[in-house]
């Protein structure tokens, strides 16, 4: 069977660094920080009292009322991104075979807002949940919402593999679209986690940074005094679509999804692999996948967090990858920027990718003070943004659990 | 209008994202005011919370529309 090629046709994001692509794309380039203390809770008490939070958002300047109620603030950031890409794509939604429409995400926890104040107000002697505390709580959720406003009837659901969920969704989104199942797939991921459960929750793990004193140089990655990830919440979603299906309405391709990978490291729980081997083996995966060798890769964006063993393993990998070919690549950690949006993560990076190709820009590491000896020494485009022309580009995530995903890009040529 | 009466207009208002001139007594909640299955379950959830009362599922049933919901409430306020 020949495999169908995908590309992408529309991206929409809201993220700590902007509520539109556009706006992403200029904090990227500049090297901004999304990190502020954190307004959605008193977080007095805790830990960790900042985060990288979507800014100047108000629920019903996208939904009314009743309809924000409803929703889990991820599903509602699912949507919003979801709109917006299709809107970029120009598709019209009835015309195209709504059959052949799907909708793959990718959600690490979902309404775990929700789920936190519903269980709260719990009360064994008048036990009592809102009806809507299921359907407003589950991961899939945004998936069903998002196919109704648009009325794609194809395939749809969501994969959960933590901090790669939404690679996950892109690479099965690619693989349907190729297998001729799907014409177009609205794809990418969503989180909304910066609440008591979750900030609480990584703080006891010791994964997130507790720099209270300075928020926006604690998302450090390859700093050695890194000190743990920052959360941030948001959505990104692409437009994934059959070339020919694309060719034929005119629609403006930004990029070739041309390959993904899908591995795990079967080590820990938590902790990566220490020799990366998980992570060698999906990128290796990838680029096989994308019939292209490690020397046709100009970009990496990579997972780095920001915490000790992630950061280190990482780079490790790559050189294991692309061998002499590692020192000519251009990496860089948009986490620096953005924070970690967890489940989300794999999609906005993947639109930063996109961006960065487009502009012919590499977006900078931020937040490099002090080299780490044990990292090993690549260019990660530390503190500023780089011109450079960009053909293909990887984008790593990994998740809790060994999960590893990577996408592969390539301008169209 | 009852205090209680206004109350559960209020409650209906903001629950179902209605203009509070659509909330008459006659108004059905499914038919008139676009609720769901699932908005009237928390309506009657929410009358219980506010008046301190509980409605129990075969009641709840027979609670179509705002001034069956009032009536019901209006005599179980007094019963209780």
């Amino acid at each position: 069977m020949e495999l169908k090629r995908v590309v992408v046709t529309g991206m929409g994001t809201i993220n700590p660094l902007g509520n539109n692509v556009a706006e992403f794309w200029d904090g990227l380039r500049n090297g901004v920080s999304g990190a502020a203390p954190i307004t959605r809770f008193d977080a007095s008490k805790q830990k960790t009292q900042f985060a990288c939070e979507v800014k100047n958002y108000n629920p019903t300047d996208y939904f009314d009322r009743k309809t924000a109620r409803k929703y889990d603030l991820y599903t509602q950031f699912a949507i919003i991104a979801a709109n917006q890409a299709v809107k970029d794509s120009g598709l019209n939604t009835d015309e195209i075979n709504q059959e052949r429409a799907g909708v793959i995400l990718g959600v690490g926890i979902g309404g775990l807002e929700t789920f936190f104040n519903e269980v709260h107000a719990y009360k064994d002697e008048n036990p009592k949940f809102s009806p809507f505390f299921i359907p407003k709580m589950i991961a899939n959720i945004a998936n069903g919402m998002i196919a109704i406003e648009h009325g794609f009837k194809g395939v749809n659901y969501t994969t959960v593999s933590a901090c790669a969920s939404s690679t996950h969704a892109l690479v099965d989104a690619v693989n349907y679209i190729r297998m001729g199942k799907a014409d177009v797939i609205i794809s990418g991921g969503a989180e909304a986690a910066v609440n008591q459960a979750g900030v609480c929750g990584f703080n006891s793990m010791r994964a997130i940074s507790t720099r209270n004193d300075d928020p926006k140089t604690a998302s450090r990655p390859f700093d050695k005094d890194r000190d743990g990830f920052v959360m941030a919440e948001g959505a990104g979603a692409l437009i994934l679509e059959e070339y020919e299906h694309a060719v034929k309405r005119g629609a403006t391709i930004y990029a070739e999804l041309a390959g993904g990978g899908m591995t795990c490291d079967a080590y820990h729980m938590t902790a990566p692999d220490p020799n990366g081997a998980g992570a060698t083996n999906v990128m290796r995966q990838a680029l096989e996948d994308a019939g292209l060798s490690p020397e046709d890769v100009d970009y990496v964006n990579v997972h780095g967090t920001s915490t000790g063993l992630g950061d280190v393993a990482e780079p490790k990998a790559i050189i294991n990858v692309f061998g002499e070919h590692a020192k000519k690549l251009s990496i860089s950690s948009t986490k620096s920027m953005t924070g970690h949006l967890l489940g989300a993560a794999g999609a906005v990076e993947t639109i930063a990718s996109i961006l960065a190709m487009q502009n012919s820009t590499v977006p900078p590491t931020i937040n490099q003070f002090e080299r780490d000896e044990e990292v090993p020494d690549l260019d990660y485009t530390f503190n500023v943004a780089k011109e450079r022309e960009i053909n293909v580009a990887l984008s790593n995530t990994f998740g809790f659990g060994g999960h590893n995903a990577t996408v592969v890009l390539k301008k169209l040529s | 209008m009852s205090d209680i009466s206004a109350k559960v207009k209020a409650i209906i208002v903001d629950k179902l994202g209605v203009d509070e001139n659509e909330v008459v007594n006659e108004a059905s909640f499914t038919n008139d005011l676009g609720a769901d299955s699932l908005d009237t379950v928390e309506l009657i959830m929410e009358f219980e919370k506010e008046f301190n009362i509980a409605i129990p599922d075969d009641q709840a049933e027979k609670i179509g529309t705002v001034g069956e919901a009032v009536a019901h409430i209006d005599e179980a306020v007094k019963n209780a």
